[in-house]
Order: C-alpha cells, then sequence, then structure tokens
C-alpha cells in the first residue's frame, strides 16, 4: 500500500514543475516588453531596469524558469512587485481564509448531497425521488457567484441575519468565524451538493440491486437500516472519486465567491495580481493551487487503492 | 419588451411556442437522416430548450431594434432607480437602462460561448481523432497534456492566460476554450479508439484511402454524436465562464455590457439597488441550462437513430 501510494505521488509531481513552466512560457510569449508593461503609468527608467533586474527579464526562459524553481524548492517565492512582501507571506496569509471557506462549502455539499441522496433512495421512483432528481439537475446551472450574490442580497442585505461580507478567523470564536461562512458556504457548495446528491443517489440505486440487499430485505430488515448499512458503504467509493475531482472546481469557484463576500483570501489575491500583473505572486498561486489539486487527486489515488486492492498492481 | 418575453414561457401546454420549427408530426426535413429531427422534437424540454436559444439569437442579433435605450448612455440624474414604465428593469449607478444592457448582453453571452467552444472543438476534436487513430507514443503524449490541463483548475488556467494577454473578451474566451480543449480531446480519441480497429476502418485503409478520408469519411460520423454532447455543454459552460471573468473585470471593457460586468455592478449597488441582481443572473442559468437540455435531447436523439439503422 505505501509503495503503491509512493508510486501515485512520483507520478504527479512533474505537475508542479510543468504548470509553472507553462506560464513562464506565456509571459515570455506576451506581447510588449513586461518590464514596462509592470512599471505602470510614466515609469522611470530606474523602475524600468529594476523590474528587469528583478524578474530576471534579460536572462533566457529557461534560466529564469530554473532560478524560480530552486527558490521555490527553499520556500522563497520570491517578492510582489505591488507591495514589496514576501509572496509566500501572503499566500499564507490568506490560506485560512480560502481554505476554511472551501472546508465550509465541502462539509455542506457532503451532508445535504447524502442526505437528499438517502432520502431519495428511501422510495426510488417516488415523488421526493424524482423531485430531488430533477432539482440537483436544474442545480447545476446555477452560477455560483450569483448565487452568492442573491444569498447575500436577501438574508445579508435586506433580511440582515447574517454578517453582509468580510471574514473572521476562528480565533475570535467559533460562531463568529462560521456565520461569516455560511452564504458563501452554501453559495458555493451547491454545485458540489448537488452531484454528490445524483451521484449518491445513481451508486445507491446500482447497490440496492443486489443479491446481498435482496437477502437483507428477505431477513425482513427495514428499508432504513438497507440504505444505512448495507447500501451507503458501498455506494460511498463512487462519490469520494467526484467529491475529489471537485474539489479543484470548488477552489477555483472560490476566487469569484471571495470577491462576492469581500473575504480577504486567495481569490481576491489573485485577481489582485491579475489587475496589476503582479507576477511573482501570480506564480505563487498557480503553484499553490496545482499542489492542492495535486494532493487531493493523490488521495483520491490512494483511497482508490484502499477500497480496491486490484488497482494497485 | 420584458423580461418575460425573453423567457421561453416554460410549458404553457394551450401555447405552440414551437414557432417555424415544425412540429412533431410534420414531414421530417432531412431525408437522408429521416428521424432525427422528428426524435429531437419529440422531447418537451428540448423544443423549450432550442426555442429559447433561437429567441436569444434574434434577441441578440436585433438587439439595436428591441433596445429601449442606448446601453451604454449615461444619464446621472435616474441612478439606481427602481422598475418603473420608462425603465422596466431599473437603472444601474451610471443610470444606464438595465433592460437594453440585458438584451445587449445576450450579445457578447452568445458570441463568447461561440469563440470559446470553437476553440475547443477546432484544437481538441482533429488532436482527439490524431492520437486515437495514430496512437503510439502521440497518443500518450498528447494524454499526459491534456489530463495535465484537465487537473489545473480552469478558472485558474484562464486567470492565468488573461494575466499574461492582457484582458479583453477575445483574451479570455481564447483561455476558456483551452480550458475546454481536453473535454472534446477526450469523447474524439475515445470514440476513435472504439472503431479504429473495426473491419470497414481496416477495409477503407486496405481499399487505398488516405488517411485523411478515412479519418473525415469513416471516422468522424462515429465521434460527432458524442462530441455534439459536447458543443453543447460547453456553450453552456463558456457562457457561465464569461459571466465569471466579466464579474471578477478580467472580461469585458467597460462599458460594454454584459451579464457577467452587469453583476459586477448590481454587486456594488446590492443595499440600494437590490433589484439589479436577478435579470442577468436568470439570463445566464436559463441559457446554460437551455444549452444542456438541447444537447442532451440531441444526443439521445442521435444516438437512437443510429442503433436503429440496418447499415
Amino acid at each position: 500500500m505505501l509503495r503503491y501510494a509512493g508510486r501515485r505521488l512520483l507520478a504527479a509531481i512533474p505537475l508542479l514543475f510543468v504548470v509553472p513552466l507553462l506560464v513562464f512560457i506565456l509571459i515570455d510569449r506576451a506581447p510588449g516588453d513586461q518590464a514596462v508593461v509592470l512599471a505602470g503609468e510614466n515609469p522611470t527608467p530606474e523602475r524600468i531596469a529594476s523590474i528587469r533586474e528583478q524578474l530576471g527579464l534579460d536572462d533566457p526562459l529557461i534560466v529564469r524558469y530554473f532560478d524560480w524553481v530552486v527558490h521555490a524548492i527553499r520556500g522563497d517565492l520570491g517578492t510582489s512587485l505591488l507591495s514589496d512582501q514576501r509572496v509566500i507571506d501572503l499566500l499564507l496569509r490568506r490560506m485560512a481564509t480560502t481554505m476554511s471557506l472551501v472546508l465550509v462549502a465541502m462539509v455542506m455539499a457532503v451532508l445535504v448531497g447524502a442526505v437528499l441522496a438517502i432520502l431519495s433512495a428511501m422510495r426510488p421512483g417516488g415523488f421526493f425521488d424524482r423531485f430531488i432528481n430533477w432539482a440537483a439537475s436544474v442545480a447545476i446551472a446555477i452560477p455560483a457567484f450569483w448565487f452568492g450574490l442573491v444569498l447575500a442580497s436577501l438574508f445579508a442585505v435586506t433580511y440582515q441575519i447574517f454578517p453582509p461580507f468580510g471574514y473572521q478567523p476562528m480565533s475570535e470564536g467559533f460562531g463568529t468565524w462560521l456565520s461569516y461562512l455560511v452564504l458563501p458556504g452554501i453559495a458555493l457548495g451547491l454545485l458540489p451538493a448537488a452531484e454528490v446528491a445524483l451521484q449518491l443517489r445513481s451508486a445507491l440505486g446500482q447497490v440496492l440491486k443486489t443479491d446481498y440487499v435482496l437477502n437483507a430485505e428477505a431477513k425482513g430488515l427495514s428499508r432504513p437500516t438497507i440504505v444505512m448499512k448495507h447500501g451507503l458503504k458501498n455506494a460511498a467509493i463512487p462519490v469520494i472519486t467526484v467529491l475529489g475531482f471537485r474539489v479543484a472546481e470548488v477552489l477555483a469557484g472560490s476566487v469569484t465567491i471571495e470577491i462576492v463576500y469581500n473575504m480577504p483570501g486567495l481569490g481576491q489575491l489573485a485577481v489582485d495580481s491579475v489587475q496589476n500583473r503582479d507576477i511573482p505572486v501570480l506564480l505563487g498561486f498557480v503553484l499553490f493551487s496545482t499542489i492542492v489539486v495535486v494532493l487531493v487527486n493523490l488521495l483520491v489515488d490512494i483511497s482508490y487503492g484502499y477500497f480496491n486492492p486490484k488497482v494497485r498492481s | 419588451m420584458t423580461e418575460q418575453e425573453v423567457d421561453p414561457r416554460f410549458p404553457d401546454p394551450g401555447d405552440t411556442p414551437v414557432g417555424e420549427v415544425p412540429g412533431p408530426d410534420a414531414e421530417p426535413e432531412l431525408p437522408t437522416r429521416p428521424g432525427i429531427l422528428r426524435s429531437i422534437l419529440r422531447r418537451r424540454s428540448t423544443v423549450v430548450a432550442a426555442v429559447f436559444i433561437l429567441l436569444l439569437i434574434v434577441v441578440a442579433l436585433a438587439a439595436p431594434l428591441l433596445a429601449p435605450y442606448d446601453p451604454t448612455e449615461q444619464d446621472l440624474l435616474i441612478r439606481l432607480q427602481g422598475p418603473s414604465g420608462a425603465h422596466w428593469l431599473g437603472t444601474d449607478d451610471y443610470g444606464r437602462d438595465a433592460l437594453s444592457r440585458l438584451i445587449y448582453g445576450s450579445r457578447v453571452s452568445l458570441w463568447a460561448g461561440l469563440q470559446a467552444t470553437g476553440v475547443a472543438l477546432i484544437l481538441g476534436l482533429p488532436l482527439g481523432v490524431l492520437a486515437g487513430f495514430y496512437g503510439r507514443w502521440l497518443n500518450v503524449l498528447l494524454t499526459r497534456i491534456m489530463d495535465a490541463m484537465m487537473s489545473t483548475p480552469s478558472l485558474v488556467l484562464a486567470i492565468t492566460i488573461v494575466a499574461v494577454l492582457g484582458g479583453g473578451i477575445t483574451n479570455a474566451m481564447l483561455a476558456i476554450g483551452l480550458v475546454m480543449t481536453p473535454r472534446f480531446f477526450r469523447v474524439a480519441r475515445a470514440g476513435t479508439m472504439d472503431v479504429r480497429h473495426e473491419t470497414y476502418i481496416e477495409a477503407s485503409i486496405a481499399l487505398g484511402c488516405s488517411t485523411w478520408r478515412t479519418a473525415v469519411r469513416h471516422i468522424l460520423p462515429n465521434v460527432l454524436p458524442p462530441i455534439v454532447l459536447v458543443i453543447s455543454v460547453s456553450l453552456g459552460t463558456a457562457v457561465s465562464a464569461e459571466a465569471s471573468l466579466s464579474f471578477l473585470g478580467l472580461g469585458v471593457v467597460e462599458p460594454t455590457p454584459s451579464w457577467g460586468s452587469m453583476l459586477k455592478t448590481a454587486s456594488s449597488n446590492m443595499s440600494l439597488a437590490p433589484y439589479l441582481v436577478w435579470p442577468p443572473g436568470i439570463m445566464i442559468f436559463l441559457t446554460v441550462l437551455a444549452f444542456t437540455y438541447l444537447g442532451d435531447g440531441v444526443r439521445r436523439a442521435l444516438t437512437r437513430s443510429r442503433s436503429g439503422r440496418q447499415d
């Protein structure tokens, strides 16, 4: 099992190097002199020269890339062109906000999705089952950031049930922390919740047709017992995969949600870095996102191997 | 012209919203593929989706005729006014008419969807057929690249591309198109590999057909039905992605109206003008939904007609 995990990790590592390389190539191919573009309006020659120096724009692409990689491995991602702060510090400071948001969204998605799927599976083909199936497929078409706007407009501005915007760290108390995350969490969690509901319902449907479920029915077990004890355990595996793939998209979706709720997270940092062409920060953000996605994919792979020993060879 | 008229007027059994499209009882118009159109039109959800998209195209094309005001004309005296007889959906923070902006916004959304899907189709379909047909190292190499693209968060990739190439709708859609390319690649590759070793493909090669002819005449028709579904879903994804990027200020350039940039305005005026939030979001939602239902309907029809054929 350990060897399998190690092999998966080795296969995933190249991605960490390839994605930043692509960004380097893109920056290199971009029209115009990067230093002049970055220096902003009415730049002094000194400012341009210092940016040139800082980005090493006079070096060939490959030298710049390896320079960045060597520093990145040591934990040094350079300094922001805008604020002169270390990129790694910027990322770490804002990571807690984004991770809290993603966590709340995913927990909400799993809870809501699972409950709806289980209730649907109690009476297959019943009204509730058909309604949830329809509602979940429709919910997938709702843009998350618009849903966030609507929720904020209704429950934070019109009826002031939740604090409208911003974020408070958990050190301010769990309740305060959560109250700032409920609305953005629901907005971000809608899509994965719908997907969990659909996937788990379909997986449950398959499991409930098997012989051992028939056997359990013959023994006289009640429907809830069968669904919870026999169905859920076996149906959970495909759902884990879907959730794994979703984490990347939820992370991407957190960018717009953070803007909607004015949360000081990584997404806001990324958008600011794009608008100011703050390349070191952008590279740091890309690297961070790639690491998260690689780690999650790795966990999904490993869980696969754990549940299904055939995959390991 | 209200929101309701852009709306497909969801299922209203007394009404026949089909318009120029022949109804289920009409003669099939495509003699070479009997039954496809009939088959598509048999599902009510598909018809409603198709009518909605047709209406949207008409609205986009006829925007100058339909919009009551110039979408970029500012009138600071009537800033942030709620819906009224003169301005059915109200006005935004520059006093611009929200309905006119919504109507013109459909142009940006549809055009953006076409651009992004076009890029993804033009890159993904040939590469996928190539990888599936040729196989060997090319297949491995291309599949690896596409897998890497797929495991990067799409919006992050799009944001990076916009950061480097600069904002503006064309760059943004190029970015979204690149992000969606692996979908087309995967489906085209899988479809090609399915039929690669069929007797009629081998026969075509043995008869001396060029690789190009084999690919276009014999492989492509097998790849198309699933691709139609991907096209339709991608159009929806692209409309949604354009809205996200424009909302972030990385898409359309002000003062061009787009549904995403309208939501940006709504977001910054939420307490004074909560009514601005609804129309653009509902339009994005309905458009994405319509493309999904249309794609699904066409795919079902194509699969049915293929399996029903005798040859």
